[in-house]
């Protein structure tokens, strides 16, 4: 049984697609509240990883507990709802920005939160709330996506590449909404290309490559004394696939 | 000509109401759901919506036949008959477009409405929502397809005078008794129905946007 202190326990996991192996990781602890990194090269398996974590695949081999249960797919709706994720790819239903960022929530209990709009105001979306979602660029739908899974109100949020692409000032947001959510208690798995934006977020930071494991600790030691030679190479940009 | 123009309202909106009814969720459940036989299935819907009416319409009449199974209905030469030839018409036309349609919206949308915590209804109601323009389509071409068909309700209805004449069986009779002009007339209101409750169709297309 895991401490309650957990999110996540990921025991012996190994996940293939066919006979290829795609993700291993042998043992891996995801504390409530803390915010942790996943960076590695293209390919890695970071997505993969999320989508496990979001009970959207079952594991090939291993196991993985959410909050001392162990998962199964489906995973219950109502454990399910508590993790979110927001997708590399930001896709927009054929609706207006705050019926995107209400959707979530309405799927819920049909009634929205003041947050809905508190939220188009803090992602600075409120002058978009009628457009229609797919209208927008691509780091506005950024932002949508952002406050769409924000706006569930899961205590878990999966975050592929959420500032990717995005311009100084709106990195600046999105990072400032990520700080946020921290502050509130939200465990983050934040997936990223950018190494400084997970030293400016990540507590702690989890470098795969290749589908492996190669190093997991406090982001500044990960950073600043990499153990791992290749977490050396892929740092100093020398790995690439 | 008014009763006429109304019976071809009532069997086509009839047929058209029963297939969408039956047909959308038949469809959007193909294009939702992988398993065994959906191919199979996928190819009869796909044969469906190439029928030649008239084989319907002559399946229709041997099944509704006094000495037929379903002889008992009695309603062989009467409008019931003429709806249930256009709904086995129209329902593999709505089926098969609504599948293409739900099919065709884009997989990762499909994870994200599940990532941020739709159940499998709520998934399946957002997923034909987001394809409503396809499904809308689907509709209209059913429409398109059972308002002209002639073959099937002549057949089945026998064109009786007051009781099973519509449009189409109109314009046949008079146009082999030599009357023109009105067969002419009658083809023209014909087009003239088609264009008015195809735009009502688009409109609703295009207010769901």
């Amino acid at each position: 049984m895991s401490g309650t202190g957990l999110a996540y326990r990921i025991t012996r996991l190994r996940h293939r697609y066919g006979s290829r192996l795609v993700l291993d990781v042998p043992s891996l602890d995801i504390a409530r509240g803390e915010t942790l990194a996943v960076i590695g090269p293209s390919g890695a398996g970071k997505t993969t990883l999320l989508r496990l974590l979001q009970f959207l695949e079952r594991p090939s081999e291993g196991r993985i507990e959410y909050e001392g249960t162990p998962t199964v797919v489906p995973m219950p709706i109502e454990t399910a709802r508590t993790v979110s994720t927001v997708f590399q790819r930001s896709l927009m239903l054929d609706r207006s920005v705050r019926d995107n960022v209400a959707f979530g929530r309405r799927l819920r209990d049909g009634h929205e939160l003041v947050e809905v709009d508190a939220l188009l105001e803090r992602l600075a979306l409120k002058p978009l709330a009628k457009t229609n979602a797919r209208s927008l660029s691509g780091g506005e739908m950024q932002r949508v996506a952002l406050a769409r899974a924000i706006a569930t109100g899961a205590r878990v949020l999966l975050l592929d590449e959420p500032a990717a692409n995005l311009d100084p000032r709106n990195v600046a947001i999105v990072e400032a909404m990520i700080r946020e959510l921290q502050i509130r208690g939200t465990t983050l798995v934040l997936v990223t290309h950018n190494t400084h934006e997970a030293r400016r977020l990540a507590s702690r930071t989890l470098v795969l490559i290749d589908g492996q494991v190669v190093e997991v600790g406090p982001t500044a030691a990960v950073f600043d004394s990499p153990a791992n030679p290749h977490t050396r190479a892929f740092l100093s940009g020398e790995l690439v696939y | 000509m008014i009763a006429v123009v109304a019976l071809t309202f009532r069997v086509t909106g009839i047929a058209l109401l029963v297939a969408t009814i039956l047909g959308v969720p038949v469809g959007a459940a193909l294009g939702l759901a992988r398993f065994r036989g959906r191919r199979l299935i996928t190819l009869v819907l796909y044969t469906g919506m190439g029928l030649p009416p008239v084989v319907v319409g002559l399946f229709v009449y041997v099944a509704l036949s006094r000495s037929g199974p379903l002889g008992a209905l009695g309603w062989l030469f009467t409008p019931a008959a003429m709806i249930a030839a256009q709904t086995i018409i129209a329902f593999p036309l709505v089926a098969a477009l609504t599948m293409s349609a739900v099919d065709g919206v884009d997989q990762d949308l499909r994870l994200q409405v599940r990532a941020l915590g739709a159940t499998r209804w709520q998934l399946a109601w957002t997923v034909l929502r987001e394809a409503r323009i396809g499904v809308t389509a689907a509709i209209v071409a059913a429409f398109g397809g059972i308002i002209s068909e002639v073959g099937a309700v002549m057949l089945v209805g026998g064109n009786i005078e007051g009781q099973t004449r519509v449009l189409t069986t109109a314009i046949v009779l008079y146009a082999r008794q030599g009357d023109f002009a009105l067969a002419m007339a009658l083809g023209l209101i014909l087009i003239a129905l088609a264009l008015v409750a195809n735009a009502v169709l688009l409109q609703l297309q295009g207010r769901s946007r």
